[in-house]
């Protein structure tokens, strides 16, 4: 049968079952065959918080988003274009989140008066009616790969039943015109040692591919061309990876040996089996008995002179507070990563929310100042932990890093770096006396600063700078205990200039405005993709003019936020808190920034974006 | 190297008639003896008197937060398995806030000597009771007389794993000697307590042990392959009961083979463990000395030495070969 092939130049698929259906690994699969077909992509995981919630449930459903277009896009995409189904459940959970008259494929087979019921459905959706605004493809998933998988030699029904989520990615594949060798290439090396597996999942996977291609239900199929990205060498990674990949070339650009320690926690948790498995690289992970003691550790690391790491998510923060505060008095690098999750307490711990930024900047009893840096999007997790790498060797100093959940779990194409556009630090270790045999030598002043106010990180083992610190106030240049007024006061003000004056150290504010906006949208972390897809969008397809800009660094804020801010006339901020960077800005620079806020546990869409901003031009225009 | 080379110019600072100061002493005096220089000798502390220590030997160190010494010693020990890391705690601050990291640094067998000075009393937040004051303690905070049982920070650290466990005096400047000695040779996590007297807040508190007149017949004193007797002419034993306990008979009633040997290097923890609870309230007859004293696999050590090598072999190809691992794809 002659099937028609039309072009697209976006599409955002979502592949949703049972969290045993294996969805997360089909959609790595079909991200692979994206990436290999060289569209721009950005992809989005949702899995639930249980272990294993009860099969056929609403709470058990595991999804995988990925967007694909044929241009640089940044979102996993806000509302699905296709959704792939494997179970009644999986469909009520996502059906609200797909496009009006979407594509709907479910695994027909799935919909069973036990599923239904478990569901929650009083009629079976595929026959009341109720899906009629949408094109649904019935495929009876479980059967046709039962019937494909005949004949392989020890295999049990029950994993021939299980493959059927390749043969659902097949149809998808082919839907698509995704590239079939990194799947059959994958599924070859994933279960070499399981033959019977191996060649369910292959039969599976080319019977949902021949489906598609023989059955009359399905008679168009589109093509993504490839997107026009910049030159380079690529790979996809999640913040996760990103991250890891980051400190570790922060290792490798300082000389200093990576420690890392942490207590399991989610999302914070893939960053410890991630870096656990760095051995090669020399790096030394430990899984402490609580987040204190992570934090404990890696300061203790920091003191004899590594590049010390400790990350953690929601209310592990709370409880590395008083060691942070430490490491302020301490004034030695530490770097700490906070994985943000949503909500106070335990909050929804698979859920994403940037509403950390306010206790990272002021989180610490005192006057206890200190950077923090956020990550824009997965790859530039990379960027970020090496730069708050960079700030917390450099200028002795805890950094907090702050990414989140969603940009942990989400990945997109990351082109390469060259190793020697990467920053070189230099930890400029304090040096023994020459004359460290002498009785005469000069006494070490382990608080005497430079010219960036920083005071020498000297470490043990080093003959003639033995000396002794801690959290009691410091007296100027020499570190002893000081309860004089004046020198409290002072080192206060000079622990605050020190911060202040990395400012001088890092790039400038830089606006996206082709010119003469008068709304400018000011982000910072993760909603980088939503704003910026939103702004582009407006100015692409309605001329509207609208600028953008994004803020890596919280603390200290670039040196021209305060000339940006207020060179527009109205300044939107985004966020999935309920406006701390607003507030921030609004003591900090008595502007008058107007808030967005999102706290639904999802990330930032664009379509989010794009209404506020509609809103505030029309409001312009009915004033004008 | 002398006393002097471990003695920084800070002023002491405890309160006339402290146990710290002896302690202070016997550590400055036994350094220079250990054969490791000050510069590879880092102390870290928490909060308490002790927590002061740190400012007064001239070696590294860190005056640290509320209970959390052990972890951030374990940081140091991780990664510098060439220097000598000391935890300087007391009974609050190692066995209340910090228990949990005590009972961990222990159980991993950190190579990181732990000296708890435990005065029984919280002196530096000025007289409530602590985790190892006797029940029914009057003070501050339980005016009518704390309900809590007390810990015994030997038989604690016993049942956290440790392998090497001893007990010392503040003032028994010998056997405070001997005793960390014996800890600073221990290849992995060494947990001392030592009997110290706060004459502020709990003047007294181990006279029994301790002072003169009443030790002597009091004191028992552990020797590792010797029969335990004390006495003041060593007239008493301890021999076990018909149920396994140990008890007190005299040497000259139940004769020299009855008394029990003393084994701190068994593998076996029992009798360590009988004799950390064998101190009878109120004070009686008291062991001191090296409860156990046991080989095992240190933490980290070999892992750091490899690492740290793993760390000097790479350089910007490997990371470049890192950065490129898995599927990758031009753009021309």
């Amino acid at each position: 049968m002659a099937k028609t092939l039309e072009k697209k130049d976006h599409v955002v698929v979502r592949f949703a079952g049972d969290s045993g259906d294996g969805m997360q690994v089909v959609g790595s699969r079909f991200t692979d065959e994206t990436a290999a077909a060289g569209n721009d992509l950005a992809t989005l995981p949702d899995f639930p918080a249980e272990i294993r919630a009860p099969a056929g449930t609403p709470h058990g459903v595991s999804a995988f988003q990925i967007h694909f277009a044929s241009r640089d896009i940044l979102t996993p995409g806000d509302r699905p274009n296709v959704l792939v189904a494997m179970n009644p459940a999986a469909l009520k959970v996502n059906l609200p989140a797909l496009e009006r008259g979407g594509t709907i494929i479910v695994n027909e087979d799935g919909f069973n008066d036990n599923n239904l019921r478990k569901a929650g459905y009083a009629s079976n959706p595929l026959e009341d009616g109720s899906l009629d605004g949408y094109t649904v493809f019935r495929v009876p998933m479980t059967s046709l790969t039962v019937r494909a998988t005949q004949g392989i030699d020890g295999l049990t029904s029950r994993d021939a039943a299980r493959s059927k989520n390749f043969f659902a990615l097949g149809l998808v594949s082919w839907l698509y015109g995704r590239p079939t060798e990194p799947t059959i290439e994958w599924i070859e090396r994933r279960f070499a040692e399981r033959p019977a597996i191996r060649d369910a999942n292959l039969a599976a996977f080319h019977a949902g591919w021949n489906f598609g291609e023989t059955t009359e239900a399905l008679a168009v199929h589109y093509e993504v061309e490839p997107a026009k990205l910049p030159p380079g060498t690529y790979r996809n990674v999640n913040g996760t990876q990103a991250t890891a990949l980051g400190l570790i070339a922060a290792s490798v650009r300082s000389g200093l040996p990576l420690f890392y320690a942490s207590y399991p926690i989610t999302p914070a948790s893939e960053l410890l089996h991630t870096l656990s498995r760095q051995r090669r690289f020399g790096v030394r992970t430990v899984q402490a008995e609580d987040e204190i003691a992570a934090a404990g550790m890696a300061l203790g690391a920091a003191f004899a002179g590594n590049l010390a790491v400790t990350a953690t998510s929601g209310p592990g923060m709370d409880l590395k507070a008083e060691t942070i505060g430490l490491a302020v008095m301490l004034e030695l690098p530490l770097v700490i990563i906070d994985v943000q999750r949503a909500g106070p307490s335990t909050g929804m711990p698979t859920k994403t929310e940037q509403s950390d930024l306010l206790m990272a900047l002021y989180g610490r009893h005192g006057e206890s100042p200190l950077p923090v840096v956020a990550a824009a999007t997965p790859a530039h997790c990379f960027d970020a932990a090496l730069e708050a790498a960079r700030i917390a060797i450099t200028y002795r100093t805890p950094v907090i890093l702050l990414t989140d959940t969603f940009l942990a779990n989400s990945s997109e194409p990351w082109r390469l770096p060259e190793i020697d556009e990467l920053p070189h630090i230099d930890p400029e270790f304090a040096q023994p006396p020459s004359d460290a045999d002498s009785d005469e030598r000069p006494k070490f002043l382990p608080y005497q600063r430079d010219e960036r106010l920083r005071r020498p990180w000297a470490i043990p083992g080093t003959p003639g700078l033995q000396h002794r610190i801690g959290g009691l106030e410091k007296q100027h240049e020499t570190g002893a205990i000081s309860y004089d007024p004046q020198n409290h006061e002072f080192m206060t003000r000079l622990r605050e200039e020190r911060i202040a004056r990395i400012a001088n150290d890092i790039p400038e504010l830089a606006v996206d405005d082709p010119g003469g906006a008068d709304l400018l949208v000011l982000g910072w972390g993760s909603t980088y993709g939503a704003i910026h897809g939103a702004v582009r969008k407006l100015r692409r397809e309605r001329g509207v003019k609208v600028a953008a800009a994004h803020l890596t660094h919280l603390n200290p804020l670039p040196a021209n936020t305060g000339e940006v801010l207020r060179r527009y006339r109205r300044v939107l901020v985004p966020e999935l808190n309920r406006g701390q960077l607003a507030r921030l800005l609004r003591a900090e620079y008595l502007v008058d920034v107007e808030s967005f806020s999102k706290v639904t546990g999802l990330p930032m869409f664009t379509a989010d974006i794009v209404e506020q901003i509609e809103l505030r031009v029309e409001r312009a225009r009915r004033a004008a | 190297m002398t006393k002097k080379d471990f003695t920084s110019d800070q002023e002491t600072r405890w309160c006339p008639g402290c146990g710290d100061y002896a302690i202070l002493a016997t550590v400055q005096s036994l350094l220079p003896e250990l054969g490791v220089p000050p510069e590879r000798c880092v102390f870290v502390s928490g909060i308490g008197c002790s927590g002061r220590f740190v400012y007064y030997v001239d070696t590294y160190g860190i005056h640290s937060i509320h209970g959390r010494a052990p972890a951030i010693a374990t940081g140091i020990a991780a990664t510098r398995p060439d220097l000598s890391v000391w935890v300087i705690t007391g009974d609050g601050d190692g066995l209340s806030i910090g228990g949990n990291h005590l009972i961990h640094a222990l159980r991993r067998n950190v190579p990181i000597k732990i000296l708890l000075f435990n005065n029984q009393i919280y002196g530096l937040t000025k007289g409530q009771y602590s985790p190892t004051s006797e029940q029914g303690k009057v003070t501050k905070s339980t005016p009518f007389g704390s309900e809590d049982l007390p810990f015994n920070p030997l038989a604690l650290a016993l049942g956290a794993g440790a392998t090497f466990v001893a007990r010392s005096v503040d003032t028994d400047k010998q056997h405070l000697a001997e005793t960390l000695r014996a800890a600073a040779e221990h290849p992995g996590a060494a947990f001392v307590e030592i009997y110290q007297n706060c004459n502020v807040f709990n003047d007294g508190a181990f006279d029994a042990v301790r002072a003169k007149g009443q030790r002597e017949r009091n004191q028992i004193r552990l020797e590792h392959g010797k029969p335990i007797r004390f006495g003041a002419d060593s007239e008493f034993g301890l021999v076990r009961g018909d149920d396994g306990s140990l008890a007190v008979a005299k040497i000259s009633d139940v004769g020299e083979d009855a008394i029990v040997v003393h084994d701190a290097k068994n593998p076996d923890p029992t009798l360590a463990f009988q004799l950390a609870q064998f101190a009878p309230r109120p004070l009686g007859p008291t062991p001191v000395g090296v409860f156990r004293a046991v080989d095992a696999p240190v933490w980290g050590a070999d892992l750091a030495a490899e690492l740290r090598a793993a760390h000097e072999r790479v350089g910007e190809d490997e990371l470049a070969a890192l950065l490129r691992q898995g599927e990758t794809w031009t753009v021309a």
